[in-house]
């Protein structure tokens, strides 16, 4: 049988009234757990993970995947609406996608989101079924040195996040770096900075970094601006759909989003945040209004919720082609399937078709499901702006506090969790960009040890980084990313440049 | 509105009498890790078998489990109804993190379960057997770029240990951890690397799918699902188990910590426990109460022992 008569028959298992219902119920918990900062998809698949033992493989695997695809879906409401992400996917949605509520563009936004995720969704998942054994091959390409080499790219993009001064950006990426090296050295297994604390010993939990700098911190410094609480915030202005040229603006972006995002989230190491961050980078640098950067620019809405989608997607090729658990929540679909009696890994294709294709199909379903539930919700969340700001504010507190608690119930976490706030508070207050402290603390650790890997490998040749073609050419593109502009600037040509860097704010 | 429904599924889920002591188990592990599924497996098994009414399990993750075992030690002291899970990763991490806390402050219960490590290479490798790759590296240490688990864990361990009896420094070892066992099993597949050390069980499908062959297996006798050789048959004086344990509360009395082994060795014994070893693909190991804590003192020793000679211990 060819894939295509694979897929239909997969379609079919899907189909069943049963099935469909689990696949309901997943994408409906998944879009809950999604909105909620802090609590993700993998500890909801864990919590669920005994309630499936008396249901049928196919079944309980649809709701995981339900539940998966619903977290990458509901984690963009909060990011927009709010400025709250709930897991590091969103951080990047939160910079223009709140931007875009505050002036009253909260539909639209969500609205791109949605469609986004659905297209990238769809994408991704028909890739899954069709290129999965290609890239697979094309992931294990990527070594230590390959990582290091795609990190000094994302590191790049991050400066698309830094806002009117490179200095500050720089300062606030720093500050990043600087937290990121708390923690347990993953290479020696020797504790570094954690002053006896033993809390301190895992490094700090990247959501509750993100959830203090971005919601405490904005809860502080509208409460600490007395004056300016009224309706400075638009809860709609003109439709809550989306435009004629929202629609041209976004769908090219949905479609790179995707195409970064799927390679990305099919490497072992790679993830749904280092592609989000890559798509804003490339949405930033492609767009024809890049003085809309930083004021609700939808292409950067667009792109990175495109991108953590078909990164999502991508998660499953190496679990389902090797065998390889990539994020947490892939791991504990891996003891789903264990607990079924199937051993996923390079055979699993040939020894239980039947249920890989069940599943793939029922991504599909899922991709669809969440569409039609999420697009009529939009104009009920945008109506969550017009809560009186204390009351929305106090709620947000409250979330925000629950989900780090649900994660980890620990009062050393809740502590934290306070001082980044004031943190927070503090960058905002001076005018210092807040996304990359928490890009900082995402990739930082990440290139480390990828750039340690590849040394301790190579036995300490520099040469090492640049001796395979792929990574001299990511290197190559990196430093051209980050000289180019420059350049430009240098040779007079960057008056528009120079023009575009004071518009924006 | 998530938190009430997930109560009412797990209301589902326990809605059985109340037979006995309903047991809170902590996982001291994030969700998806080997000690949650062992967490896990023991709750859906007990409340199944009857031993408990009503079974929770806390998942507190980082640094090895030591963050879970300081929470543990210091706040359940003569509970019985509180477990811990654990495993032979806590040992070396202990160590590693200069834990104010260790297992001799929690009670030892039983060993459940175990597996050996296998040292694997891409089938493309030149290296065919154990003694090939124990020659290159008495020929140059660095040389040979080993990928596996986390620093100070059971593969780093291994193969400290391997170095040691075949009389190579420990210390010039080139080990380089991954964060989990897949992305170091990406790395050689890959061939990112000279060989791979991870748990048997994580290489065997890629054994059967011709990508990758097994040298050796590090447990004192062959392991099923594998022909490859032990060790210590190919001469290498080591024996290393990566075992799971449950242990309980400290301060108890004992006959609190009696009712404890009883609940536990009619756990291991149940027509339950076993089923569910089989479809996880788990060996049984089941080692319980004086013995067990006899072989973890041994262990203590020369894990101890390994860990100084390759330098993460002062």
């Amino acid at each position: 049988m060819s894939t295509f008569d694979f897929l239909l028959q997969g379609l079919g298992t899907a189909m069943q009234p049963m099935i469909l219902m689990y696949a309901l119920i997943g994408v409906t918990l998944g879009t809950a757990v999604g909105v909620l900062p802090g609590i993700g998809p993998a500890l909801t698949v864990a919590l669920l993970l005994p309630v499936t033992y008396g249901l049928d493989p196919a079944g309980s695997l649809i709701m995981f995947a339900g539940i998966y695809y619903g977290g990458m879906y509901g984690g963009s409401t909060t990011s927009i609406l709010l400025n709250t992400p709930g897991e590091s996917a969103s951080i990047v949605t939160a910079l223009e996608g709140n931007r875009m509520a505050k002036a009253g563009r909260g539909g639209p936004a969500l609205a791109t989101a949605a469609v986004g995720s659905f297209v990238a969704g769809l994408l991704a998942t028909l890739a899954l079924a069709f290129l999965a054994p290609h890239i697979v091959k094309l992931a294990l390409v990527f070594g230590p040195r390959e990582y290091f080499a795609l990190m000094m790219l994302a590191f790049v993009t991050v400066a698309a996040a830094f806002g009117e001064s490179t200095l500050k950006g720089l300062t606030s990426l720093f500050i990043g770096l600087g937290l990121a090296t708390i923690g347990i050295d993953g290479l020696t297994g020797q504790a570094r900075m954690s002053f006896g604390v033993p809390q301190l010993l895992d490094g700090i939990e990247v959501t509750t970094l993100a959830v203090a700098m971005f919601a405490l911190g904005e809860c502080l410094f509208v409460a600490a601006q007395t004056h300016g609480l009224h309706d400075k915030v638009e809860a709609i202005k003109g439709s809550v759909k989306m435009t004629a040229a929202d629609w041209r603006r976004s769908w090219p972006a949905w479609l790179r989003g995707s195409a970064i995002g799927f390679p990305i989230g099919a490497m072992p190491a790679g993830g749904a945040d280092i592609a989000s961050f890559l798509s804003y980078g490339t949405e930033k640098r492609m767009s024809k209004h890049p003085d809309e950067f930083g004021h609700g620019a939808i292409e950067g809405v667009a792109g990175p919720e495109a991108a953590n989608n078909a990164a999502a997607a991508g998660t499953l090729v190496p679990l389902l082609t090797l065998g390889l658990p990539t994020t947490a929540t892939a791991a504990i679909m891996l003891a789903g399937f264990q607990q079924f009696g199937l051993q996923p890994g390079p055979l699993l294709f040939a020894t239980a078709p039947q249920l890989v294709w069940g599943l793939i199909a029922s991504l599909l379903i899922a991709n669809v499901m969440l569409l039609i539930l999420n697009l009529p919700l939009i104009r009920f969340w945008v109506m969550l702006l017009r809560i009186p700001r204390p009351w929305l504010y106090a709620g947000i507190l409250m979330f925000a506090t629950l989900g780090t608690i649900g994660v980890n119930p620990s009062p050393v976490e809740l502590t934290m969790l306070l001082i980044f706030g004031f943190l927070g508070y503090g960058l905002r207050l001076y005018g210092y960009p807040i996304a990359p402290v928490v890009v900082g603390l995402i990739l930082g650790p990440m290139a480390e040890q990828q750039l340690r890997r590849a040394l301790a490998i190579a036995q300490g040749d520099w040469t090492t980084l640049v001796s395979t073609p792929l990574s001299a050419s990511l290197l190559a593109i990196a430093a051209l990313a980050l000289v180019v502009p420059m350049l430009l600037r240098l040779r007079g040509k960057g008056q528009v440049l120079a023009q575009i860097a004071g518009d924006s704010d | 509105m998530k938190h009430a429904i997930l109560g009412a599924a797990f209301a589902v889920a326990t809605a059985t009498a109340a037979f006995a002591e309903n047991y809170v188990i902590m996982a001291p592990a994030a969700p998806g890790g080997g000690w949650d599924a062992t967490a896990r497996t023991l709750q859906e098994v007990m409340v199944a078998e009857g031993i408990s009414g009503n079974v929770q399990v806390q998942n507190v993750p980082g640094a090895g489990g030591t963050v879970g075992l300081a929470q543990f030690a210091a706040s359940t002291s003569g509970d019985a109804t509180q477990l811990i899970v654990g495993g032979y990763v806590m040992v070396g991490a202990i160590l590693t993190n200069a834990s104010p806390v260790s297992l001799a402050d929690v009670t030892p219960i039983a060993r459940l379960t175990g597996e050996a490590v296998a040292i694997a290479v891409p089938t493309a490798s030149e290296l065919q057997t154990i003694n090939d790759l124990v020659e290159m590296m008495k020929a140059d240490p660095g040389a040979v770029s080993w990928a596996g688990g986390s620093a100070g864990g059971v593969d780093h361990i291994t193969v400290g240990l391997l170095a040691k009896a075949a009389g190579i420094d420990p210390t010039k070892i080139n080990y380089v951890a991954f964060s989990g066992g897949g992305e170091a099993l990406a790395a050689i597949l890959g061939n990112q690397v000279t060989a791979g050390i991870s748990g048997v069980g994580e290489f065997l499908p890629q054994v059967e799918a011709g990508s990758m062959r097994i040298l050796a297996v590090s447990t004192d006798t062959r392991w099923p699902g594998t022909d490859a050789p032990t060790l210590m048959e190919s001469g290498y004086d080591v024996n290393v188990q990566n075992w799971r344990m449950i242990a309980a509360a400290p301060g108890l009395s004992d006959e609190q910590k009696a009712a404890v082994l009883a609940d536990i060795d009619t756990l291991a014994k149940s027509a339950g426990w076993k089923s569910a070893l089989e479809t996880k693909n788990w060996a049984d190991t089941y080692l319980a109460g004086a013995d067990f804590e006899a072989q973890l003192a041994k262990e203590i020793e020369a894990t101890t022992a390994i860990l100084k000679d390759i330098g993460l211990v002062q």
